[in-house]
């Protein structure tokens, strides 16, 4: 099945480094259309750097990065998030002061090629009911329909982090980046995100970062791990599971 | 800071203010005070460029420390068109703006592609150096300033009369108050609003923020010069004080005072401040010290200023 699966997202040789310290050293990465794909590594190994680097908070010091087929690395982010490649953070990034409802509209409103310009300085926006409409929806694929009006720093953590998926998936994301999306939370709240990524993962592409083992595990459909800025091994769980250089280097007594 | 929202109640106090100034110079004639018929105007031209500063600092978070270039470079526009015989108001006070908006683009330009302290700073060397270029200009009187003999001519009105161009400047207030009550509830007012909350999150939605930044310090900017323009006219002279930093520093006091991010502060503040200036310095000439507890007490107590007190600001919840 996989091997037919077209590649979304080509990581090639990536390096990056602060002073003499590699990040990244010539990190490779295949991302196929449609899958889950877990990015996995002990602290410190480049996962997060990667993520930066990929979405375009970062540049890259060499190495290409193509996706669908579109060459990345020269682009700033928010060209790349046109293009359909979108993140979350590792600490919660939201807008705390704005409304739930306000937090969603601002990024629907972001998606130019739907709605035309932003620089719309006269037109009151309260006339735009079709972006309002999909905030609606979007709130209640994420389960926060009611709690549109509250402010977003009212929410607890695990809603937080659920109203950020909503911000990125408001961008229509081929690709979603996810970092560390459990990060923080409560057995409850971990599960609860646990089905959203599966429901997201019927529609959208998925490369996610996270510690959490059990949740890799049942989500991911094929693995890569990070150790040291270099992807040492990428393949199915149950490959990674079972390879000798992963078990030294990362699983240790846990595999 | 949510999102601004103006209300019916906002909006209905408003137009009673505005009924009360239009009403303010027979008033004034009533009770044999038409000297502060001038001085009303001059109230409203600093309301004016508050507004615009409050654009940039309260709505598009920008913390430009060098708002009274802009200011100021608008008055020296219009000084140095009459000198060379332009009087128009109709070429000179859009020119004024104009080049304000210009010299805005380009500070901006620049100083957007920092962040924090660093912007504060730049912004504060970009209009310090426009104040030493003007002070060494001899040609444009130097130190002495340029004085404007003629009030701009304005079609079949006539400006010299102090209550004509009174009307004048409260027609461009209201216009310009109406018009930033507008873009607050646009599309642009709320991407400038969200980027003021959280800029890498706007980034990474796929806003070009510096874009939006720019296009919003470049309307600020360009108005404060239309408020100069407004001011050299009422004053007389096109002095190189308007371009010093503590005049970027007084419109500062009076967005804060007023209400930063709020559509109205900018007017509530510069009311404050020149109310105060006006009928404390014959008290005392230390009166500033009574200013300063004021500011530290709205910092403290209110931080959504005189306006946010009274509900005429952000929606609280």
């Amino acid at each position: 099945m996989s091997d037919q699966r077209a590649t979304l997202l080509d990581v090639h040789e990536v390096s990056k480094h602060f002073g003499g310290i590699y990040a990244l050293n010539a990190a490779s990465l295949k991302v196929e259309a449609g899958e889950v794909h877990a990015l996995i590594g002990p602290n410190g190994a480049g996962k997060t750097t990667l993520i930066h680097v990929l979405s375009g908070a970062m540049p890259a010091d060499a190495g290409r990065v193509l996706f669908a087929g579109q060459d990345l690395v020269r682009r700033p982010m928010h060209e790349r998030v046109a293009l359909g490649l979108a993140r979350s953070y590792q600490i919660t990034n939201i807008f705390p002061r704005l409304t739930v409802l306000d937090n969603v509209t601002i990024a629907v409103q972001a998606r130019v090629r739907d709605w035309g310009s932003s620089f719309s300085f006269w037109k009151p926006f309260s006339l735009d009911s079709a972006i309002v409409a999909e905030a609606h929806d979007l709130l209640a694929q994420v389960s926060l329909a009611g709690l549109a009006g509250r402010r977003a720093l009212q929410l607890s953590h695990g809603e937080q982090r659920c109203l950020e998926v909503a911000l990125v998936l408001a961008t229509k994301p081929k690709l979603l980046l996810l970092d560390e999306p459990m990060a923080g939370m409560g057995p409850d709240e971990s599960a609860r995100m646990v089905g959203l990524i599966e429901h997201l993962a019927r529609r959208v592409t998925v490369l996610l970062v996270e510690h959490d083992m059990d949740a890799v595990f049942r989500l991911a459909d094929r693995i890569s791990v990070l150790v040291g800025g270099r992807i040492i091994a990428s393949g199915d769980p149950e490959a990674i599971r079972a390879d000798a250089d992963v078990r030294r280097a990362y699983l240790g007594d846990e595999g | 800071m949510a999102l601004y929202r103006s209300s019916p109640g906002r909006r209905i106090a408003a137009g009673v203010v505005l009924v009360l100034l239009v009403l303010l110079p027979w008033l004034l004639e009533i009770l044999d005070q038409s000297f502060y018929v001038s001085f009303a105007s001059r109230v409203l031209i600093f309301a004016l460029a508050a507004t615009t500063l409050n654009l940039v600092i309260g709505f598009g978070g920008m913390v430009s420390f060098g708002h009274a270039a802009f200011f100021g470079v608008g008055a020296y526009c219009v000084a140095i068109l009459a000198d060379s015989g332009v009087l128009s108001a109709a070429l000179a006070w859009p020119l004024a703006a104009g080049v304000a908006a210009l010299l805005a683009l380009l500070v901006g330009a620049i100083s957007l592609r920092t962040r924090g302290v660093y912007f504060i700073m730049i912004t504060l060397a970009f209009a310090q150096m426009v104040f030493y270029l003007v002070l060494s200009l001899k040609s444009w009187g130097g130190d002495d300033g340029l004085s404007l003999l003629h009030r701009s001519t304005f079609g079949s009105l006539d400006l010299k009369d102090d209550s004509t161009f009174y009307f004048v400047v409260l027609a461009l207030l209201t216009l310009v108050l109406a018009a930033l009550d507008r873009l607050a509830h646009s599309r642009f007012g709320r991407v400038i609003q969200s980027i003021r909350e959280n800029e890498t999150r706007m980034e990474a939605l796929g806003y070009p923020v510096f874009t939006y930044k720019l296009v919003c310090f470049v309307i600020g900017g360009g108005l404060a010069g239309l408020a100069g323009a407004l001011l050299v006219n009422q004053s007389g002279l096109a002095s190189p004080s308007l371009l010093h930093w503590m005049q970027s520093g007084t419109l500062m006091v009076m967005i804060v005072i007023g209400g930063v991010g709020s559509v109205f502060g900018g007017v509530v503040g510069a009311v404050l401040l020149l109310l105060c200036e006006e009928f404390f310095v014959g008290i005392s000439p230390h009166w500033q010290i009574g200013l300063g507890l004021v500011l530290l007490a709205v910092v403290l107590r209110a931080p959504l200023g005189i306006a946010g007190l009274f509900g005429w600001g952000r929606n609280r919840e």
